[in-house]
């Protein structure tokens, strides 16, 4: 796929309705500008990942969608209605689950999603069989405990179930899998990833991993702007370079390696580092590798973490 | 209307299940138990002190109690169970900034003014509840030991010191939307009351002001007078008028807040 390929994919994408549109948002706390002129859309059933430092501005402009801050300047529209701050009608179509949820420790889980379901306005019959097949989603089904004895993980998994009670078009993750272990993590994500065709996803991050996973969709957040707008695909396509670290068994074996390879950087006394070299490029270094006869004790290809990558187009 | 009964069900077994009723409930019934055993108790510990006292030269004749000493007693004790009340209670809304569990509840679209009325419910029929059952022990035991019938009006002036109690909360619900610190909130209505304690004063100083006393709601807690028939019942009307009224404007003024507040 070359660029053009990528103007095409944009165009099919604005085929897509679009479930989230935000518009010339502009945020100042004091004398801080968090967020200036912030444009982005987020088409349906995609999983969109959020991406930014800490204090970037994504817990910010997520509250923003909730209707719990108030931008200063600009409008955003969520199934084509307009958000109003502190009024809560837009909020029928969204899930929001918190980086940390909270919830009252007294109820068991059962009885805080049917106190949910009643805020919703949901029927009694349709959030009833809801909560029986949403706790068994989230593996919480034979929980009797009250909440205040669950562990983190429970707790971000019964955040999950309370989001999507109202079957939300749009489900708000903010942080989801920070704060868990990588069991908890792969729950999250496994979730997250099962509920794709039923709903659409933003959520924000800075575990790669986590991203490359799951996300169809990717955008950065920086200095108050969307630096980077890319689907995952298009991602892989422009940042394809990868970096190369070679440990071999001895020096001369390195020496012979380095001639035909000079650009590399030496790490250690025998480990060298390519960086900008391709997929395509380390077949012809494993050839060379064979043809010589030059054994090894590894050779890693090292994929640019999501913050070079970030780091990166910043820069530009 | 759903999502209103469901708030206020999740209230009640907030304090249920955390043990607040229960507290509350032997609280109130132990002060009401109080005032009747503190009167009946006084001539017997009179009676006891009475031999060292006169070694001091004070001489103690017969020591004379009836319903009247009781009614007075619980209007003692009515403040410091307040109190008690008021500080369990004063971070019904400040707590909940804290915790973030507002968020999850105002994203899931229940309307803000609806968080308001649930906890001005919970509040009130708390009060309500617990107050008339430390009246109705006080005046059952009353009527056991002696006579309520020699006071004009029992009812009344009981009646005046629950409804500034309403006031009161009505305040507390006012504050913890303009503040989110729970000391604010203690704060903002010691200060409230001392502000409209000055007020009285100074009606009182001067003359011309003077009538304005009858319409402050803090007049209301003068009427225990009435027990002991230093007061009539009328002089109060006023206050309870402008008292009601408050309690409906700080209500409204609440409602308002809450709806600019920022809950994140």
């Amino acid at each position: 796929m070359d660029r053009k390929g990528v103007a095409i994919m944009h165009k099919e994408e604005k085929k897509m309705e679009n479930i989230l549109t935000l518009s010339h948002i502009s945020k100042t706390f004091g004398n801080h500008q968090v967020l200036s002129d912030l444009n982005f859309s987020v088409p349906e059933h995609t999983i969109f990942g959020f991406i930014g430092q800490n204090g970037a501005g994504k817990t910010t402009t997520m509250k923003m969608i909730l209707g719990l801050l108030k931008p200063d300047e600009g409008e955003i529209f969520v199934c084509k209605e307009k958000v109003e701050y502190g009024q809560n009608r837009t909020n029928k179509y969204i899930g929001y689950l918190p980086d940390v949820p909270e919830f009252y420790g007294f109820m068991t889980s059962k009885e805080y999603l049917t106190l949910c379901g009643q805020i919703t306005g949901m029927a009694k019959e349709q959030y009833k069989e809801r909560i029986l097949e949403l706790l068994e989603l989230v593996g919480l089904t034979d929980n009797k405990k009250q909440i205040q004895g669950f562990s983190r993980g429970m707790k971000q998994r019964l955040g999950i179930a309370q989001a999507l009670l109202n079957r939300p078009k749009l489900l708000i993750c903010d942080e989801p899998t920070s704060a868990l272990d990588p069991l908890g993590r792969k729950e999250i994500l496994d979730i997250l990833s099962s509920i794709k065709k039923e709903t659409t996803v933003i959520f924000s991050t800075h575990i790669l991993s986590d991203v490359e996973r799951i996300c169809d969709k990717i955008a950065c957040l920086h200095d108050g702007k969307i630096a980077l707008q890319n689907t995952m695909q298009e991602m892989h396509f422009l940042y394809k370079d990868t970096e190369i670290e070679i440990e071999f068994d001895q020096l001369e074996d390195m020496e012979l390696f380095q001639k035909s390879y000079p650009n590399g950087i030496q790490t250690g006394r025998l480990q060298l580092h390519y960086k900008k070299y391709t997929k395509e490029d380390m077949k012809a270094m494993l050839l060379f590798l064979g043809k010589n006869n030059i054994t090894i004790q590894k050779i890693e290809r090292l994929e640019p973490t999501l913050e070079e990558l970030f780091m990166e187009v910043v820069k530009k | 209307m759903r999502g209103l009964l469901g708030f206020i069900k999740k209230e009640y077994m907030e304090i249920f299940r955390t043990g607040k009723l229960l507290f509350m409930v032997i609280l109130f019934s132990l002060f009401g138990i109080m005032s009747p055993a503190i009167a009946k108790l006084t001539p017997w510990l009179m009676n006891i002190m009475s031999e060292s006292l006169k070694e001091t030269g004070i001489i103690i004749t017969e020591v004379k109690v009836d319903a009247i000493t009781s009614w007075t007693q619980f209007y003692k004790n009515i403040p410091i169970v307040f109190l008690v009340f008021f500080f369990l209670f004063s971070n019904i809304l400040t707590m909940e900034y804290q915790k973030g569990t507002l968020i999850s509840i105002l994203t899931k679209g229940l309307e803000r003014w609806k968080i308001i009325l649930a906890k001005l419910i919970l509040l009130c029929s708390l009060w309500t509840g617990l107050y008339w059952l430390c009246y109705g022990i006080t005046y059952v035991y009353n009527a056991y030991f002696w006579d309520n019938g020699i006071i004009s009006s029992v009812f009344f002036p009981a009646f005046c010191i629950y409804l500034f109690g309403i006031y009161l909360l009505s305040l507390l619900l006012l504050f913890s939307v303009i503040f989110s610190s729970n000391t604010m909130v203690i704060i903002g209505v010691f200060g409230s009351c001392f502000g409209i304690y000055l007020l009285m004063l100074l009606n009182r100083m001067i003359e011309s002001l003077s009538f304005l006393e009858k319409y402050l709601p803090i007049y209301l807690f003068y009427a225990s007078n009435l027990i002991s028939n230093i007061t009539e019942k009328k002089e109060y009307i006023y206050a309870i008028f402008a008292t009601l009224v408050m309690i409906i404007f700080h209500s409204i003024l609440t409602i308002f807040f809450f709806n600019k507040k920022v809950v994140n």
